[in-house]
């Protein structure tokens, strides 16, 4: 297949996979919708093992399925989730062929500008996401997964298209994909730590409310704040050494291609500037009066950093790291 | 909720004592310090560290791009000398950005060295006894067994032993404690933070960084005066300077041909020859972005390119006046190209100024080229005759006229003088002269720097790496088995867990517990989890 041939096939299947998200983003929007509440016990474990597609959590005996009309609405809501899971995998392999069909057209990683940075940014988040799936009934985050996917890609096939071409000579080197697939892999994980923080405030100041006096809410198929708590600090933690290790092996590329290891090239300080407010993040879980919402604050704003970096820096602070081939 | 005596976690964030400063000094500075060191405070400073070094993306800065800063600087006339009294084009070397991460590193020795002292304690001492009533830790088994007590307690010692817990019995009760390396790492990853810092200092002390351009067939040799630039750090010394030659026998580039991205460059290659000193082997190398040379601790790297187009000026009688390649400096990214050539050995002295094109058209937009591959060359020429000024003593730019003592020259109807040459083509000046192109030749700029502290930063940075990867990732945790004679003949046991770890909830540990229990009971009885 000729390059062109495979950059358009490249194209036809992004649009695919984003037509079929959209549709296991809806199934997962009225999951959460038409569901029952889980188990309001602050104790609930968040390790219970639940294989993609599997019973979640909820179903697990001890739960209070109260009458057959909620058993009946249960299962139902369930099936869409198992739905929308299944969805989920297909998008995620469509989005993956498209990605590697990039590549191939191009002769080289596919993550030479904004628009491949931005498609394999996606499907790193949505690759983490299914690999939690596996582990744990995260099928809460789903909307909130897909739908910053689905923008990414939106912005990216609308905005950040560009031409399949060559690299630069100074993007050539193992260490700028060493680098930037830890960078991608990291963003992923913090993608998904930034939603679940954002669920934690939500959730948060829900509890806040005495149980009696609140209304019913789809927040209620959400688990407990404590627990949206924990799971996102996992997340950045487990983000954070891959985030450091992506700098250094920057560092290690920027001295390969320009005689320095770092030159506040403003890339670079943006990614500093993350790091730091990450560390700010684990720094406060581990300060009294900093924990909880004040930490996820923190988070939210390390996330902001990270999208600056990223849109505003890539696009309009002019640096060695012009890659973004924008425009 | 965890027992508040069972977590004697060293220097874990007490909360800063809001007790106002006594007024003996003595206090006052430990007051001081105290505030200096305390986690809240370490948070403050790293967000401080964030916010300070935001300004430099924003700011043009002379120490990424010059040039770019002296244009802002020209276009805020008004704001400029304000933005240089608080350091805003050189942010990263301002005495604000220093004075936060020095404090912040303060901050962190006056905070690791403390907790270091007290891990080192904490490593050399038994586990902490256990608790009087079990039942109240998070996780917690009951099992019986028919082997007397201490036949439980060694069984329990030897299991934990084996998970490499360290394991102590007192009284009738076990302790064990793993996962020291957690704090370890901590420490680790901290302290290597300080040894980057050192690091960075070394090489901004002891290091150097030059440029020099240099067009094929020509050669340079490691010395300050062959540079063009040179920026040495403050105890970097010219004498040290590694003696090398390097010349360029050839450098190609390949154009990126069609598309979009058409005349994007994507491959650049030097083919270099270098000796390390005078009497040593000749070598040849070929450098590339990514692959610099390495000589004697010091490397030369590919910066930019551009075209040094060759011209012969000869005068009325037809002897040479004047041959070189003369470098001209590219001006967009199809390497529209401006330079000068300065004649001396005539009587007036002659300067051209004006374009080099490797793919040339001339259209509403003036001369300029349309692509940076060599498919259309044309130097295009302004001529002036007069005093060049080059003997005034003065230094003088050679990519610019300096055109106080010069008169352009006039064509035959009365306007100025353009000469437009083709490789091996020739004009014939008013005054008598002649000008050939010869040829075209490439020049690259090379980037020459040496860095002493570059291994020591790779160095602690990994060492900080593997240090946050045992901070995050090891699980530091306790267990206590008690056996006692139950009134039945059967012994009691108890086994209890607490999970020392933020955030992680007794995941595992609750296993881990449950497992002992197992292996050393016979009967399970009941659970707290
Ligand atoms: C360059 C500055 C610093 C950086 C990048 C940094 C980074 C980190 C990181 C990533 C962690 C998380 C590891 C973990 O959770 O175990 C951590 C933990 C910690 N840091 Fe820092 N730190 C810095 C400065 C400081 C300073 C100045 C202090 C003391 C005043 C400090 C005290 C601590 C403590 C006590 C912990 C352990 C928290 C816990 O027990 O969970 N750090 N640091």
């Amino acid at each position: 297949m000729t390059s062109e041939a495979l950059a358009h096939l490249s194209n036809n299947l992004l649009y695919s996979a984003m037509a079929v998200y959209a549709v296991a983003m809806y199934c997962y929007a009225a999951e959460l919708a038409f569901g029952t509440p889980r188990r309001r016990s602050a104790e609930l474990p968040d390790r219970e093992l639940v294989a993609v597609g599997a019973s979640p959590a909820y179903d697990v005996p001890g739960s209070t399925v109260a009458t057959d009309e909620d058993a009946t609405r249960q299962s139902k809501a369930s099936r869409l989730g198992r739905v929308a899971v299944s969805l989920t995998v297909l998008a995620f392999a469509l989005h993956a062929s498209s990605v590697l069909t990039r590549g191939l057209s191009a002769g080289r990683p596919p993550w030479g500008n904004m628009f491949e940075f931005s498609t394999t940014g996606a499907l790193a988040v949505t690759g983490v996401f299914l690999v939690l799936l596996t582990r744990k009934d995260v099928r809460y985050l789903g909307v909130f997964v897909i739908l910053p996917v689905l923008l990414t890609l939106g912005l990216a096939v609308a905005v950040l298209y560009t031409e399949s071409a060559q690299l630069v000579p100074a993007l050539k080197s193992v260490w700028l994909l060493i680098h930037v697939t830890a960078a991608i892999i990291a963003s992923g994980i913090f993608t998904i730590g930034f939603c679940q923080s954002v669920c934690y405030l939500v959730q948060e100041r829900r509890e806040r409310v005495p149980a009696a006096e609140r209304g019913p809410s789809f927040m209620d198929r959400l688990p407990p704040a404590a627990v949206l708590d924990r799971s996102a600090y996992k997340m950045h933690a487990f983000a954070y050494p891959i985030w450091t290790f992506a700098v250094i092996a920057g560092a290690i590329w920027a001295e390969n291609a320009w005689g320095r290891y770092w030159g506040w090239d403003p890339k670079e300080t943006w990614a500093f500037i993350t790091w730091l407010v990450y560390t700010c993040y684990l720094h406060a879980r581990a300060t009294a009066g900093w924990k909880g919402r004040r930490a996820a604050y923190l988070a939210g704003l390390g996330y902001a950093t990270f999208l600056f970096n990223y849109l505003v820096v890539n696009i309009w602070l002019v640096g060695f790291h012009s890659y973004a081939g924008v425009g | 909720m965890v027992d508040q005596t069972l977590t004697s976690a060293p220097a874990r964030d007490q909360p800063p004592e809001p007790r106002p400063p006594a007024l003996k000094p003595l206090e006052l500075a430990r007051w001081a310090w105290r505030q200096l060191t305390s986690m809240r405070t370490a948070l403050v400073l790293l967000f401080l560290l964030a916010l300070a070094a935001v300004p430099g993306s924003l700011v043009p800065q002379r120490s990424i791009d010059a040039a770019r800063a002296a244009q802002f600087a020209a276009e805020h006339p008004h704001l400029a000398p304000w933005y240089d009294r608080f350091s805003l084009f050189s942010v990263y070397s301002s005495p604000w950005f220093a004075a936060t991460y020095l404090l912040l590193f303060v901050s962190l020795v006056g905070c690791v060295l403390p907790r270091s002292r007290a891990h080192l304690r904490a490593s050399l001492a038994r586990p902490p006894r256990a608790p009087r009533n079990l039942g109240r830790l998070p996780v917690h088994e009951e099992t019986t067994s028919t082997r007397t007590p201490d036949e439980v307690l060694a069984e329990a010692r030897t299991l934990l032993r084996a998970k490499r817990f360290r394991v102590d019995v007192v009284d009738g009760a076990l302790s064990a404690e793993k996962g020291y390396l957690r704090e370890t790492g901590n420490l680790v990853f901290h302290l290597a933070l300080l040894l980057l810092l050192l690091s960075v200092a070394l090489g901004h002390l002891l290091g150097y960084k030059a440029n020099v351009l240099l067009i094929e067939g020509e050669a340079f040799s490691n010395t300050v005066t062959a540079y063009d630039t040179w920026t040495p750090g403050a105890l970097a010394d010219e004498s040290s300077l590694a003696p090398f030659t390097v010349s360029l026998d050839d450098l190609k580039v390949r154009y990126q041909t069609s598309g979009q991205q058409r005349g994007a460059p994507r491959d650049f290659e030097a083919s270099v020859r270098y000796t390390s000193s005078p009497d040593a082997p000749e070598k040849s190398y070929v450098v590339r972005v990514n692959h610099p040379l390495k000589v004697d601790g010091v490397k030369v790297f590919l910066l930019g390119n551009g075209y040094a187009p060759v011209f012969t000026v000869r005068d009325r009688d037809g002897r040479v006046v004047s041959r070189g390649a003369v470098p001209f400096l590219p001006r967009d990214g199809n390497d529209t190209s401006v330079g000068v050539i300065k004649v001396t050995g005539t009587t007036p002295q002659i300067g051209f100024d004006g374009f080099f094109l490797p793919t040339a058209v001339i259209d509403r937009a003036g001369p300029h080229s349309i692509y940076p591959g060599l498919k259309l060359p044309r130097a295009l020429l302004s001529v002036y005759t007069g005093d060049l000024g080059v003997d005034s003593g003065t230094p003088q730019s050679v990519y610019s006229l300096d055109k106080k003592g010069l008169t352009q020259v006039l064509g035959e109807d009365g306007r100025k003088l353009v000469v437009g040459l083709a490789p091996h083509t020739s004009v014939t000046l008013p005054t008598g002269e002649t000008i050939t192109m010869d040829g075209v030749r490439r020049w690259t700029s090379l980037s020459i720097a040496r860095d002493p502290g570059a291994g020591p930063a790779l160095g602690s940075a990994l060492l900080a790496l593997a240090g946050l990867m045992m901070s995050l990732f090891v699980r530091r945790r306790r267990v206590w088995v008690r056996a006692a004679a139950g009134d039945d003949g059967r012994t009691l046991v108890e086994v209890a867990g607490l999970a020392r770890t933020e955030a992680e909830g007794g995941e595992g540990l609750t296993d881990e517990v449950r497992e002992l229990a197992e292996q050393i009971g016979t009967m399970r009885i009941g659970t707290t989890s």
